[in-house]
């Protein structure tokens, strides 16, 4: 008797040789440039941000007060450059670079907004606006009803 | 009783091959920089064509060419029996618009970028099997329709990986007819849905390869024909990874391709266009087909193609949902040997 799950059938091992082939045909992503491209334009954003934090705080502003004004201004620029057309042009060598600062964010909001702006304000716009952030804002709430808990637990 | 026109399993040889009797495409300003840029008849300014919404654009650019088939054949829709055609659209609202304001009944069909052909592929059987006169066959995309259905809003700032592919903003209509001089279509290969388990929704290339290779042995198989019989063997929307794979795939069932075999996704796009692995989508293999493809046979460049127009079955829930893509591929043999002379 012989143990049918430990032998592969014809059709599994047809997929899996295909899978090799498909591997090897497949171009290697440029990784070292991919990770500079992320570190260099996200680096900028983020001592953009360093910048205006500390022109917010030297014109007079509370610590909480100046981060809130530097984190408008950004979701600002980058939902001009979303609607300039500039964004994703600049996120196509970012990657996560433009992706993970609150810009990456600004701009998975107002893409969709203006991509459904076609389906009228309600039903495209209103709707499909957190097409994109919405799983941030879901999973966003989750962690910190999470760590929440934990510190009411633990403190 | 066997099929008298059944050549083998999947292949059918017609006894009086239909004749293309006109074709026009219409192109957006993408493809229009293009290689085969000078190619098409009409190039859009923008892809937009003038209309409020990319899907209304993609209708009027869909309408375009099926008028200009139908004129160039030199016929006015009345003389049209039947039309087919589709589109990545869901429900393919494309090609059910169109075909309202065209007036012409009506067939539609979802093969997904393999429509045109599968269109060809069924209008020739409507002739050669004496139920029709002229059939319009035609298919579309749109690079912004079809990545708002498919993938993410236009303006999301997303870094493309390198097997993706690049939709085809392009609609192209042909007009077969059963009797005339043009190339015609002797033979076709109706394929089998064929799924070696690629999930990957960007590298659908990888995906649709093994239908495509598939039909090309099942062709050499059912008709005894080899790849030397063909001047050409072009599928439509493999790109470079898929091209690269179906030509492995056919050469281990013995066949060597590597000669005389390309993909429309490779023709339409120049590597400087930033469009990774090549083109895809229904307007693909359909512009190609009807903007260069049938000009370089009634120029005598190419005196036999094996054409085989490929399509991913896929939908946006089926990968959602961590199906794999099953692929599809379409051969329709064109031949020089009506044009006189």
């Amino acid at each position: 008797m012989t143990d049918e799950k430990l032998i592969p059938s014809d059709r599994e091992l047809q997929e899996m040789q295909y899978q090799m082939m498909v591997t090897s045909a497949k171009p290697k992503p440029p990784l070292l440039r991919n990770v500079l491209g992320a570190f260099v334009i996200g680096g900028a954003i983020c001592v953009f941000g360093q910048a205006l934090l500390n022109f917010f705080k030297s014109s007079g502003l509370a610590k909480p007060e100046a981060g809130a004004a530097t984190s408008a201004v950004l979701v600002f620029l980058a939902a001009l450059l979303t609607g300039l057309g500039v964004y994703d042009s600049i996120a196509k060598y970012a990657g996560a670079g433009t992706i993970v600062p609150i810009t990456g964010f600004a701009n998975s909001i107002v893409a969709p907004a203006m991509e459904f702006r076609q389906e009228g304000m309600v039903f495209g716009v209103g709707q499909r606006i957190f097409t994109l952030a919405g799983p941030v804002l879901a999973f966003g709430f989750v962690t910190a009803w999470l760590i929440g808990l934990i510190t009411y637990l633990f403190k | 009783m066997s099929s008298v026109k059944k050549l083998g399993q999947q292949t059918y040889a017609f006894t009086n091959p239909p004749v293309f009797a006109g074709a026009a495409s219409v192109v957006g300003p993408k493809e229009g920089q293009g290689p085969l840029g000078n190619q098409f008849d009409l190039v859009l300014q923008d892809s937009l064509n003038g209309e409020q919404t990319w899907e209304k654009a993609e209708r009027k650019m869909l309408k375009e060419s099926c008028q200009g088939a139908v004129k160039k054949a030199g016929l006015t829709p009345s003389d049209i029996d039947i039309m087919m055609a589709g589109d990545l659209l869901n429900q393919i609202i494309s090609a059910n618009f169109t075909a309202r304001d065209l007036g012409i009944p009506f067939i539609g069909l979802y093969g997904a970028c393999s429509t045109m052909f599968e269109g060809l592929a069924l209008g020739s059987m409507l002739i050669d099997g004496g139920f029709a006169d002229y059939v319009l066959t035609a298919a579309s995309s749109h690079y912004n329709t079809a990545e708002r259905q498919y993938r993410f809003p236009t303006e999301m700032g997303v870094q493309r990986p390198l097997t993706a592919q690049w939709t085809v903003t392009g609609a192209g209509a042909a007009v077969i007819g059963v009797q005339g001089q043009g190339p015609s279509i002797t033979h076709i290969t109706i394929g089998k849905v064929i799924d070696l388990g690629v999930k990957d929704s960007n590298d659908m290339g990888s995906a649709m390869a093994p239908a495509a290779a598939d039909t090309i042995i099942r062709h050499f198989q059912d008709t005894g024909r080899s790849p030397s019989d063909y001047d050409l063997i072009v599928t439509g929307d493999l790109a470079a990874i898929g091209r690269a794979l179906t030509e492995q795939l056919v050469k281990q069932a013995g066949y060597d391709i590597s000669k005389n075999y390309t993909d429309c996704g490779i023709l339409i796009f120049d590597p400087t266009q930033d469009t990774h692995a090549g083109g895809s989508g229904c307007g693909c293999s359909a512009v190609v087909l009807t903007g260069y493809l049938l000009k370089e046979i009634i120029a005598g460049r190419f005196k036999r193609v094996l054409g085989v127009g490929t399509g991913a079955l896929l939908s946006p829930s089926s990968t959602l949902q961590g199906e794999s893509i099953p692929g599809i591929g379409h051969g329709v043999v064109i031949d020089a040997y009506n044009l006189g002379g």
